[in-house]
């Protein structure tokens, strides 16, 4: 594997994330030791094992085509934090 | 004391000895004693419990008869059920009142049960202390200045403490049975598939399963009786049939094979835990229990496989933390970009935005092979090492933890011994095998002691009948801590 390959200010916009200073040189240290224990992975070979996605045969699980309404607005939309008109609100975006 | 089991409370209850809101004020009175010490609830459902008890003497009074009839029973905050806050203990859910009920809540109301409050956590499930919860720790309720273990410590405690009759915990990498193992009860995870996901707040989603934390192995039979099955609106739900659990409990366990994995009685293991698994292997052995040796030989690449894998999931899970629809919006927002990050920055603790970081690289552009499918390869390894194993035995017998439950903040700094605390559970997770913690003693400082029994696919019969008649033979779960 790639060395130290965790960029934290890369992997934080991916995620999402606004991380403090404090945070970045914290959690990075701790990223270091925990992808080094990861890493103990790789001294299996592996190149013949199909990976699991799922640990049941499950397969197309399909229901019927029923028209239902799951999720009435009325009870749903007051859960956010901002809405209007029926919509959800957010900062504007253009 | 007052410390009914579920199978004693529902004769009492049929044999009038009090009425289901006199069981309920019983409850709750022990709630309003020792909860703020415990600390094992984040919130309390009395109105509801109410008229649920009223409802439950209703149906009691016109001889009617269901399950759980008037039981009171705890859910574990990341629990929906419709009307009540469910926090996943983290600030970004803090006012979430569910709009609808899990299936697992559906199923215990319309088996009678009163639901008496959400239990605390680790936020969204990820810790092994409960010290991540964004309200408060829960301790011990065996020793105060520890940690009821996690991330289903409040229901582990509560069980404990007789805060509740029964409780529903969930289960990614141990969270049911370390805590059950840390806390002196009988924690059960199904196989994964067997108890309905819908309305359970997801973590990890190819690993997490709801399931029983009681007083005995027998509590935990009849609530699986209630909460196993399969549910089309969980399409990772297994078609299954269910057995019935309470008939499996008093069957012969004689000519049965345990098998014992030599990987789990390594170095790092406390001697007092090792002497008192020995010590419950004899008995498991002198009830007609027949001793083979197993080897799990990728035992020692659990820890890592589920954290790659466990985090990618949980990275993807939590996205939908966004300040849009519902839970924390932070007021900092600027752009839509901004709202994102501040609100996700402000919303979530230190542990889940560390999963979300590790789950976030694993998956990357130029990573996900070498740590991602990595993972599901040597997930398939490990689970090929269970079906192995299970050629020769029917069950398998070992420790739930490497040691009792540790002190508040002794491993809160260094994430990496967090996370190797998990490492006799975290298997049954990766192979989706059930699993379950009972009782086997005490330390020498008087903390409990779990043994961990692993089942087959969907053969959580053979494990309760096990536990059951181990518990028949021994007292370890009659024991109680004095608070």
């Amino acid at each position: 594997m790639p060395a130290n390959p965790f960029d934290i200010e890369k992997v934080a916009t991916l995620a999402r994330l606004k991380l403090t200073e404090d945070e970045k040189i914290r959690l990075g240290g701790q990223f270091e030791r925990i992808l080094e224990y990861i890493d103990q992975l790789d001294r299996l070979d592996t190149q013949a094992v199909e990976p699991t996605t799922h640990v049941l045969p499950l397969q197309n699980v399909f229901r019927e085509d029923e028209l239902k309404k799951n999720f009435p607005d009325a009870e749903y939309l007051p859960l956010a934090p901002r809405q209007d008109k029926g919509h959800y609100e957010v900062p504007q975006i253009i | 004391m007052f410390q009914p089991t579920l199978a004693q409370a529902r004769h009492q209850l049929k044999d009038k000895k009090y009425s289901a809101v006199e069981l309920l004020q019983a409850v709750y009175k022990r709630i309003d004693a020792f909860d703020s010490r415990v600390q094992a609830y984040v919130h309390l459902t009395r109105d509801i419990a109410l008229k649920q008890a009223e409802a439950a003497d209703q149906k009691i009074s016109a001889g009617e008869d269901a399950p759980l009839l008037g039981i009171p029973i705890a859910l574990k905050d990341l629990i929906c059920m419709q009307g009540a806050r469910t926090t996943c203990a983290s600030h970004i859910l803090e006012q979430f009142v569910s709009p609808y009920d899990a299936t697992v809540v559906k199923r215990l109301k319309d088996a009678g049960a009163v639901l008496i409050g959400k239990t605390n956590m680790d936020e969204f499930a990820m810790g092994s202390s409960n010290e991540n919860s964004w309200f408060h720790p829960t301790h011990n309720p065996w020793d105060l200045t520890r940690v009821p273990g996690g991330s289903s410590g409040g229901s582990g405690a509560a069980v404990a403490a007789n805060e509740c009759i029964a409780a529903l915990g969930s289960d990614t990498g141990g969270s049911i049975r370390q805590p059950a193992g840390f806390c002196g009860i009988t924690g059960l995870k199904p196989t994964y598939g067997r108890v309905s996901r819908f309305g359970l707040v997801a973590f990890a989603s190819s690993f997490d399963q709801i399931g029983p934390m009681t007083k005995s192995v027998e509590d935990a039979a009849l609530l699986m009786n209630v909460i196993a099955g399969h549910d089309p609106m969980d399409t990772t739900s297994a078609d299954v049939p269910v057995p019935d659990y309470s008939a499996a409990l008093p069957q012969s366990v004689k000519g049965l094979k345990m098998g014992i994995p030599k990987e789990y009685f390594t170095s790092g293991i406390d001697p007092e835990v090792e002497r008192a698994v020995q010590n419950a292997i004899q008995s498991l052995e002198s009830m007609g229990i027949e001793k083979v040796e197993v080897s799990l030989p990728h035992t020692e690449y659990a820890v890592a496989t589920y954290y790659v894998l466990a985090c990618a999931e949980a990275s993807t899970n939590l996205s939908r933390y966004d300040g849009v629809r519902y839970g924390f919006r932070s007021e900092k927002s600027g752009t839509l970009m901004d709202m994102y990050t501040n609100t996700r920055e402000e919303g979530f603790g230190e542990e889940v935005k560390r999963r979300i970081l590790l789950g976030t690289f694993v998956l990357s552009s130029g990573y996900y092979d070498a740590y991602y499918l990595k993972g599901q390869k040597v997930r398939t390894l490990i689970k090929q090492d269970f079906d192995e194993a299970y050629k020769k035995c029917n069950v398998i017998v070992a420790p739930i933890s490497p040691a009792p439950a540790f002190k508040f903040n002794e491993k809160l700094d260094d994430p990496l011994q967090m996370y190797l605390s998990d490492i006799f559970t975290i298997s049954a997770n990766l192979a989706g095998i059930p699993a379950m913690s009972i009782p086997c003693g005490l330390s020498e400082a008087g903390l409990p002691i779990g043994l961990q029994l692993m089942g087959k696919h969907f053969d959580e019969a053979t494990l309760l009948n096990v536990g059951h008649q181990f518990q028949q033979t021994t007292d370890h779960h009659l024991k109680h801590p004095k608070l």
